[in-house]
């Protein structure tokens, strides 16, 4: 059996779409903007590459709460596993969000945490384990989120067999707005499971006529409709049935299933007449689809009925020649896969712009192959499968440029190290000179610091004299020697006019002290400027020094053993390829061979019946019927 | 042949649909290359951040390294056409977008428009835009920009908003 919770996954994908992270509406980390431009563009390789980069770097801070990430670092916690759950990494997603849980945050974040957790659990097919989450889910919920938590859980129930529990959570969410449709659909759903079939039913009918106009909700409705259809039709309700089949609407993925089955629900009511105008709309429709492939035999089929043998004998013909050029197509498909040709159109490039573009691919021309495949492309197992092999289409592509762009590395250093190793030897000789006369001038200063500081405990004018007043100090000191060794009235004046005029030098040099004080700060103050200057040069010279050399010095054995890491990933890679794309290859036939035989089955019948209907159409000429 | 049709569209509209035994393998076998797919995913991803940082250091060191992000303000609703980014009068990059990359940028994201080298010190950056408005008129715009170049690597956020919003025009943001 299909696993139940399969079928309710688009109402999973729009509980998903609701909470969905907020874009970064006061942007703070611009590496974490541009993981979200990569992944709003479905870019999620790199965005993982960009965001996984962003947080281990975070991580790695002394001081994260300082990071600019910081600001974003739930919303980035949310989102890692959100990419990864889209770049169909199940095995990984969900860990950083874990950390979240496991962190100390306050209840809230734990409780979005907790659903977001569930939400990948689910998806990874895990059930017990988003039912684990969804139970660590306390107190106060996010208004934002509430729905969409209840309506998990409620699909949590369903995947584990507990439809009962289910239809209780269901009920409670039929007014929320959200979720209009697809919680009805879901409760539905519950309710036959659960063995409540009469409701079921009524609630089937209820979601099949829910009034919308979102795609998504009359979607639901469609299938509401299609479900509720054909359950009615299994127990010969067939008003019920045609009344349901009539609200599908004639544009829309059940649109041709729609219109087949309310022509059987007409015949299952002997009402032939009324079969005829959806079969007979039907057949001017897609002509590989099934519906329509099938309507083709029943809608002779109903004019057979009517006693139209003519019209209906008409009709298995056109059917015949119908089936016949559709199983040419089916056999050039299938020769098409052989040669390769499906895989080819799988990763042209052109069509990928959109998200519909696996619909888009029989538009393409020369993709015969891509016909009769759209249904199946469609299909979850399918889709897992393809976008496999496209991500390792995408691996490979990456791959192969890393491995040019090594080429590219080694060259730019070749040429930096030619550029460098002759000029430096000549610049670190130059460089050897200017550091030691730096070096003794900056011992200048710091003797010239420590001096000046000594002055501002212990006052010493005289270390504060111009050179001037010291030769003038020095030539009165000899001055003064000469004196004492001599005697007289000469000498005596003389002794007074040394004196004298020592007076005057030292009263300048007490007077002047503080002034001449303050202008040796500000002298040293603005040697300091300069010094700083010096060492910035210096500090640049050594950094840039130090940037030459690192600019091709040490990457020989990195880019060696990241060459070897990228072959051994490009071989992997390689391998897991071509055995997806033979798996696709495999079910992509099958699926065509089952189509084969439909057609073959079809055309028999057809042969059969339209001999069958001329011989009825001569018989009433003959009897002189109606024609 | 009702019998027959009916059989059919049963099979069409089942909604619990049996699989046979030759599926189960089908599924089982791309149960095991998805978790392959998913381990060689790992793998590259985790050469392509070595491979970031190889990068990085080879072709933009942090004392030169200069990085242009563009935004559009929150609800902005100017189809931007065009961006031309100057540095010191010299066209760093020019870039057109298409309607994908808009959108990512409508929803918050921030595109790394431009990565390069520059000595440390002041400089002057020019933005030029071109678009149109919501009522269809064309839109351009140019704005410049000093900044200073530090040590460390300068990252620039360019943000644009349309006359309509609350703060028009082209901003820049330091980080």
């Amino acid at each position: 059996m299909r696993r139940p919770w399969q079928w309710l996954s688009i109402g999973l994908a729009l509980a998903a779409s609701a909470a969905r992270p907020s874009v970064a509406a006061d942007l703070r980390d611009l590496y974490f903007g541009e993981a979200l431009y990569q992944a709003n563009q479905g870019h999620y390789f790199d965005a993982l590459e960009r965001l996984d980069a962003e947080l281990a770097q975070h991580r790695s801070l002394d001081e994260p709460q300082l990071d600019s990430l910081q600001y974003h670092i739930r919303q980035a916690d949310f989102s890692v596993g959100d990419f990864e759950l889209r770049y169909r990494m199940h095995l990984r997603a969900g860990r950083a969000i874990k950390a979240v849980l496991d962190a100390d945050v306050d209840q809230p974040v734990k409780n979005e945490a907790a659903y977001r957790l569930a939400r990948i659990e689910f998806q990874k097919d895990q059930p017990e384990d988003a039912l684990r989450a969804l139970e660590r889910i306390q107190g106060t919920v996010p208004d934002n989120i509430r729905d969409d938590i209840e309506f998990l859980r409620a699909n949590v129930y369903l995947a584990l067999g507990r439809p009962g529990d289910a239809a209780d959570v269901l009920r409670r969410l039929q007014g929320a707005q959200s979720l209009k449709g697809f919680a009805a659909y879901n409760l539905g759903i519950a309710l036959l499971q659960s063995g409540h079939s009469p409701e079921g039913l009524r609630q089937l009918d209820k979601a099949g006529q829910v009034d919308s106009r979102e795609t998504a909700t009359a979607a639901i409705r469609d299938k509401s409709n299609m479900v509720l259809g054909s359950l009615m039709l299994r127990s010969e309700d067939y008003a019920h049935a045609q009344l349901a089949f009539d609200r599908v609407r004639l544009e829309g993925p059940y649109s041709n299933r729609a219109l087949l089955s309310t022509g059987w629900a007409e015949v299952s009511a002997h009402d032939y007449q009324k079969a005829l105008v959806p079969w007979g709309m039907l057949i001017g429709r897609d002509p590989t689809d099934a519906a329509v492939q099938e309507a083709k035999l029943a809608l002779p089929f109903a004019y057979g009925k009517l006693r139209v043998y003519g019209r209906a004998a008409t009709l298995y013909g056109q059917a015949l020649d119908s089936f016949g050029k559709e199983l040419e197509k089916v056999d050039a498909s299938l020769r098409s896969i052989r040669a390769g040709n499906f895989l080819n159109a799988l990763v042209r490039e052109e069509i990928k712009e959109d998200n519909v573009w696996v619909v888009r691919l029989r538009t393409l021309p020369d993709t015969p192959e891509t016909f009769y495949l759209t249904e199946l492309m469609a299909s979850n197992d399918f889709q897992t499968a393809l976008q496999n092999y496209l991500d390792l289409e995408d691996l490979h592509r990456r791959l192969i440029a890393w491995q040019d762009g090594f080429d590219a590395f080694e060259d730019l250093i070749r040429l930096r190290r030619a550029n460098y190793e002759p000029l430096l030897p000549q610049v670190d000789a130059h460089f050897r000179e200017l550091d030691s006369q730096m070096r003794v001038r900056l011992e200048q200063r710091d003797h010239l610091q420590k001096r000046l500081q000594d002055l501002l405990t212990a006052p010493r004018p005289t270390l504060l004299a111009t050179v001037d007043e010291r030769v003038a100090l020095e030539r009165l000191r000899k001055i003064d020697k000469a004196l004492q060794h001599a005697s007289g009235p000469e000498c005596d004046a003389l002794q007074t006019r040394m004196q004298h005029l020592q007076g005057v030098l030292t009263w300048r040099l007490y007077t002047e002290y503080p002034e001449r004080l303050t202008q040796a700060h500000k002298d040293l103050h603005a040697l300091n400027d300069n010094v700083r200057m010096l060492q910035e040069q210096y500090t640049a010279f050594v950094r840039a020094r130090q940037a030459a050399v690192h600019s091709y010095a040490g990457y020989d054995q990195l880019i060696t053993r990241m060459r070897t890491h990228v072959g051994e990933a490009l071989q992997r890679v390689d391998t897991l390829q071509a055995r997806q794309g033979h798996v696709i290859e495999a079910v992509a036939i099958d699926e065509l061979n089952i189509r084969r035989q439909r057609l073959e089955a079809y055309q028999l019948q057809a042969r059969y019946a339209v001999a069958d209907s001329y011989d009825r159409a001569l018989k009433e000429h003959a009897t002189g019927g109606t024609q | 042949m009702r019998k027959h049709f009916l059989v059919v569209m049963s099979a069409l509209l089942c909604i619990c649909a049996r699989t046979s035994p030759a599926d189960e393998s089908a599924r089982a076998q791309m149960k095991g290359l998805d978790e392959q797919v998913q381990e060689v995913k790992s793998d590259v991803l985790s050469i392509a951040a070595e491979l970031n940082q190889l990068e990085e250091k080879l072709l933009y060191p942090s004392d030169t390294h200069l990085a242009v992000f563009v935004s559009l303000a929150q609800g902005e609703t100017l189809r931007l056409d065009a961006i031309q980014i100057r540095i010191d009068g010299g066209l760093a990059t020019h870039y057109i977008y298409s309607f994908k990359e808009l959108d990512a940028l409508r929803r918050g994201g921030a595109q790394r428009l431009y990565s390069g080298n520059i000595a440390t010190g002041a400089h002057e950056i020019e933005v030029s835009v071109s678009g149109k408005l919501a009522n269809g008129k064309d839109y351009t715009q140019t704005e410049r920009f000093p900044f200073t170049k530090e040590i460390k690597p300068k990252l620039l956020g360019v943000v644009l908003a349309g006359p309509g919003a609350a703060q028009p025009g082209i901003h820049l943001g330091d980080w």
